[in-house]
């Protein structure tokens, strides 16, 4: 019997999920080799499927356990891009992980949830119907929890129950959603036209509406954006997670999902729906960055710059247009390895020098070499300077605003710069330019901290000024959308 | 007036009175009587109204026998948590509606 | 022999053997017997599933003179569903039931009530007789006072009279009906009523039947009785009366509406249940909220999942989904919920109370349990990939289906206000400070957590339980009135 390659994917972070949680606390070189085992076989999984689905090929693996419902994995070129990102990211975090806990206790617990998460993301991006996709999304929810408040103090439950306040009532909106739009069409499959049939265009609205804040809320759209401020309780490698690798990730590729393969660009200008989420994108940019100019520590800071940054990819699918989606797709796995970048970056400041705040930043450059030159670029990229890849992602979010007819992007995107810049800059002026207050002391003898950190920041680097290049992301997000909309 | 009416017009007002006894009785023993009167009564009802056409009809007498071995034990289960509960707390009656 | 008629008589006669060997024989015997229970319902199960549904007339008298005992999908389901939980329960007695620990009266007690219990669960699911489903509810019911009572304290005592109370006045209702099923068509067997003359008393027959058994059932407003009740008991007992005990009347009720007389499912009567059905949804919830002792959280938790069964009413002559639907609700919530008692069994054992702030910190030294509480709140909140959500999930889509999304309210609502009452007792749990208790072994914790997993297992391989339902589902009947 051959295991189908989408479910292989899968396996290779549920089967270390499954059996890490039962593994002693001391087994730490079994864990290690079963975390970092499935992160290698998944990434070389994934590079071996590559260039297939660059040729046009596309895996599936179904099952229907029940008239109606249908369980659905394939392996499309959207479904790559987040894969990929992922799966990459993934092993930059679980080295990073590993390095970070050390011989702390209850690792066993924490890495089974931290691979179950994964697969979880896995899951989301692989699923080819959207119920598929909602059973994923809630095994992510209820994996994340785990994690979040994995410290379990105080501010780490608030955290997690914050979480979960917003997860709940939210996922049961999308359920709600899933249902009355599969009661009227039958089950929806991302690959094919959905066929709205008999749904009134209101109806169609409301049910867009309600999966949007279902996916919303983990993509951290305004209103529904509270509890990822609130999880930086948790540590350096589940923010990482948080930010970059699983869960705002996986509701901005729902997003994604909804609008492109839900609606279709064409019924969505039909219904015009895509100005009403421009806008809130919008909203939620501004607003974002407004909120981390007020924070003085480290990582909420760069949470608010989360909450901003993500909506760049909703706001560029929103915009429905060629360079708009371009830009968007390509700002998904672009803000993942600058955000992954300054996540790992906060975490060493925390460790090696116990810095938490902004202002225990003065001075830490000459210190900590590696780590304020990962910082800086990352900060540098999120503000949008040429090479780094935000430019990229900037640059075709503007052209596409341009060529939606919505020049105003250009304005949200000139403000957004602007504060980015307000609130990275004095950071890095502290980091390079400061006196360093004598009681802070810092070092940087933790390889496997830095060097994962160093390889993302490379990364992110490297998606920027490389742009052009065959394999780049830039590349895949054009592919995508040629595809989308060249007949 | 029939006697199958009869039956069952005494059997109706068996059930009126159980009723009444097990909704407006506080002393446990006087709920445990009325609810046998009840069933009494149904027993009653049942063997008039399900004698049909000419001669007994077996079943209903089946059940009724079966009905009334049920309530038996079912009063004997409730007037030994009856004493137990006495023995106990001292009262006849539930906790909520004690006097 | 029959698998059926093992069914019902192996436990009798392994409570028989309880009650008249000396305490260490007695044990073994009702293990023995409940082993073979098991492979009895498997076996009944097994046949219904290769579509060769067993069937017999006690007696050798066919229905309407005779009792006629017979399998479909949704008794083989609830056997099973039965046989599994019952089987838990037992192996977590074996040790908690002990004479050492519980003392001699419990001791003595609990293994004959419990496979009566058992019997009577089984010769529910497998009647097709109306008069013979009176007989075992009322066995059921007078074996579930005796598990309340067991402990002995006054209000234990208090709530099994209670509860007797209320178990009472729903059978004699329940009777009344059958009594005037019986003079109106002289039958009592379900599929004979299913092809009767329709008669103008049978409403109100079918209304008291309802009745009296959604007093049974803890259906709002009749559940005052449930909590104290389900609370009070030990542990393993109450898992039993909370996973399985109201899922007996609810069997006949579903059986009354959809195979006996559909015919008088008017709307507004089931509007009724399920408005019903609705506020016990709510009303549980609420209570659960309120409470700081986990036995009564978990215990009013049945209280607002017995009103998602009934919430489902108005839908089931309206769309096939419903029917399955419902049905896998009430089977992960007999898995889950008999799971979370014996896993609060085992703290309560460890750390002397159920109050929400004996239990902190609790997951450190019982890690397999604390999960299998979790999971199986995964399971009532319904949650995929659980068998809950999956039960969700069609009676939702039957909803919007049938135009009546209304009845998919409560479903989305109650799951919210399920994560919300469990959320507290989790958070619990697995708060940090860790007090140094004496934790059950491992193999113990596996007993929760197989239960807990067992629900989960539902949700994830739903095909065959789905195959197994199909055999003989009503068909739905729409009443046009």
């Amino acid at each position: 019997m051959t295991v189908p390659l989408p479910v292989l994917l899968l396996l290779t972070s549920l089967v270390p999920a499954a059996v890490t949680f039962f593994l002693p606390q001391e087994a730490h070189r079994l864990r290690n080799a079963l975390s970092l085992g499935g992160a290698l076989l998944k990434v070389a999984l994934i590079v071996a499927m590559l260039f297939a689905v660059a040729g046009g090929a596309s895996y599936e693996a179904g099952l229907t356990p029940a008239p109606g419902l249908m369980l659905l994995l394939r392996i499309d070129a959207l479904a790559l891009l987040f894969v990929s990102l992922s799966a990459i990211l993934w092993l930059l975090t679980t080295i990073y992980a590993i390095a970070y806990f050390g011989t702390k206790p209850q690792l066993s617990r924490f890495f089974g949830f931290f691979s179950l998460c994964v697969a979880a993301t896995t899951g989301i991006a692989l699923s080819g119907s959207l119920f598929t996709f909602f059973i994923f999304f809630e095994l992510l929810t209820l994996s994340t929890w785990p994690l979040v408040a994995h410290k379990q103090d105080a501010p780490s439950l608030a955290a997690g129950r914050r979480y979960l306040l917003y997860a709940m009532p939210c996922s049961a909106a999308l359920l709600w959603a899933i249902v009355w739009l599969e009661s009227a069409t039958g089950p929806v499959i991302f690959a094919a036209p959905t066929d709205f049939g008999t749904l009134a265009p209101n109806a169609q609205r409301a049910i867009f509406a309600l999966l949007i804040v279902g996916m919303g809320m983990k993509a951290a759209i305004v209103p529904l954006h509270g509890w990822l401020p609130a999880a930086m309780a948790a540590p350096a490698p589940v923010s990482a997670l948080l930010h970059a690798v699983a869960v705002v990730k996986a509701g901005a590729f729902g997003v994604i999902r909804v609008v492109h393969d839900v609606f279709g660009m064409d019924r969505m200008s039909e219904l015009g729906l895509g100005l009403p989420l421009a806008a809130l994108a919008s909203v939620t940019i501004l607003w974002g960055s407004v909120r981390a100019l007020g924070q003085r520590e480290i990582k909420k800071r760069l949470a608010y710059s989360t909450v901003s940054q993500v909506s760049y990819i909703v706001l560029g699918i929103s915009l429905i247009g060629p360079f708009a989606v371009i830009g968007g797709l390509a700002h998904l796995i672009h803000q993942g390895l600058m955000k992954i970048t300054l996540f790992f970056c906060a975490g060493i400041y925390d460790e090696r020098a116990g810095v938490k705040r902004i202002e225990g930043l003065d001075g830490l450059g000459p210190r900590m070499p590696w780590t304020s030159t990962c910082f800086s670029l990352g900060a540098l990229g999120m503000i949008g300077l040429p090479p780094m890849a935000g430019f990229v992602s900037k640059i075709y979010l503007g052209l596409g605003g341009l060529q939606s007819g919505a020049p105003w992007v250009l304005a949200v995107l000139a403000a957004s710069t602007l504060l980015n810049a307000a609130y990275f800059l004095p950071l890095l002026y502290r980091l390079w330019f400061r006196e360093p207050a004598p009681e802070v002391q810092g070092d940087e003898r933790a390889p496997a901290l830095v060097a994962p950190t160093v390889v993302a920041a490379l990364g992110a680097l490297g998606v920027g000024a490389l742009a052009a290049a065959p394999v780049s992301p830039l590349a895949w997000a054009t592919l995508l959308a040629e595809r989308a909309w060249l007949p | 007036m029939t006697a199958l009416t009869l039956y069952a017009l005494t059997g109706a007002a068996l059930i009126g009175l159980g009723l009444y006894g097990l909704i407006a009785a506080r002393h446990l023993l006087r709920r445990i009587v009325a609810f046998n009167l009840l069933g009494s009564g149904l027993f009653l009802y049942l063997g008039a109204a399900g004698a049909r056409g000419d001669g007994p009809d077996p079943v209903p007498q089946a059940l009724i026998i079966t009905g009334i071995v049920v309530a038996l034990s079912a009063s004997a289960l409730a007037v030994g948590l009856l004493v137990a509960g006495a023995r106990l707390s001292g009262r006849a009656t539930l906790p909520e509606e004690a006097e | 022999m029959n698998a059926l008629v093992v069914l019902l008589t192996l436990p009798l006669g392994g409570a028989l053997a309880a009650v008249a060997f000396p305490a260490g024989v007695a044990r073994g015997a009702a293990l023995a017997a409940a082993a073979g229970t098991v492979a009895a319902a498997l076996a009944v199960a097994s046949e219904v599933a290769a579509g060769a549904p067993p069937r017999i007339a006690l007696g050798g008298w066919p229905p309407p003179l005779g009792i006629a005992l017979a399998a479909d999908g949704l008794s083989a389901a609830l056997l099973v569903t039965t046989a599994a939980v019952m089987a838990a329960v037992l192996l977590a007695a074996r040790h908690t039931m002990a004479a050492g620990l519980a003392g001699p009266r419990i001791a003595f007690g609990f293994w004959p009530l419990a496979l009566m219990l058992w019997a009577a669960l089984n010769a529910v699911f497998v009647s097709r007789d109306l008069f013979n489903l009176y007989v075992g509810i009322e066995l059921l019911s007078l074996a579930a006072v005796g598990l309340v009572a067991i402990g002995g304290k006054p209000e234990a005592l208090a709530a099994a009279m209670r509860y007797m109370l209320f178990a009472l006045a729903g059978s004699l209702l329940y009777l009344a009906g059958v009594a005037l099923i019986y003079a109106a068509h002289g039958a009592l067997d379900i599929d004979l009523l299913a092809s009767r003359r329709p008669s103008g008393t049978d409403a109100l027959a079918l209304a008291l039947m309802t009745a009296g058994l959604t007093a049974k059932t803890a259906l709002f407003p009749f559940h005052v009785w449930l909590p104290p009740a389900h609370a009070g008991a030990p542990a393993p007992a109450s898992a039993m009366l909370s996973a399985l005990v109201p899922k007996a009347s609810f069997v006949i009720l579903l059986r009354l509406w959809t195979e006996a007389l559909p015919d008088e499912a008017s709307p507004a009567a089931l509007t009724l249940i399920g408005a019903l059905g609705v506020a016990a949804v709510v009303w549980g919830s609420l209570g659960a909220l309120a409470q700081s002792r986990v036995k009564l959280i978990v215990a009013y938790s049945t209280v607002a999942q017995i009103g998602y069964l009934f919430a489902v009413f108005p839908l089931l002559p309206l769309a096939q989904a419903a029917w399955s639907g419902v049905i896998f609700l009430a089977l992960s919530h007999a898995l889950a919920k008999a799971a979370m008692f014996l896993a609060v069994g085992q703290w309560m054992a460890a750390a002397g109370g159920d109050r929400l702030e004996e239990l902190r910190g609790l997951a450190q030294a019982m890690p397999m349990s604390a999960f299998a509480f979790a999971l199986a709140a995964v399971t009532l909140a319904g949650l995929p990939p659980s068998g809950g959500f999956l039960g969700k999930y069609m009676v939702m889509t039957a909803a919007f289906t049938a135009g009546q999304w209304v009845w998919a309210l409560p479903m989305a609502l109650g799951g919210l206000l399920a994560a919300a009452y469990l959320y507290r007792p989790l958070a619990a749990l697995f708060a940090r400070e860790g007090a140094s208790v004496a934790a059950p072994s491992r193999a113990r914790q596996a007993v929760p957590l197989a239960l807990a997993g067992g629900g989960i297992a539902l949700g994830l391989a739903s095909a065959e339980p789905l195959a197994l339902l199909a055999n003989g589902q009503p068909p739905i009947q729409a009443v046009v009135r």
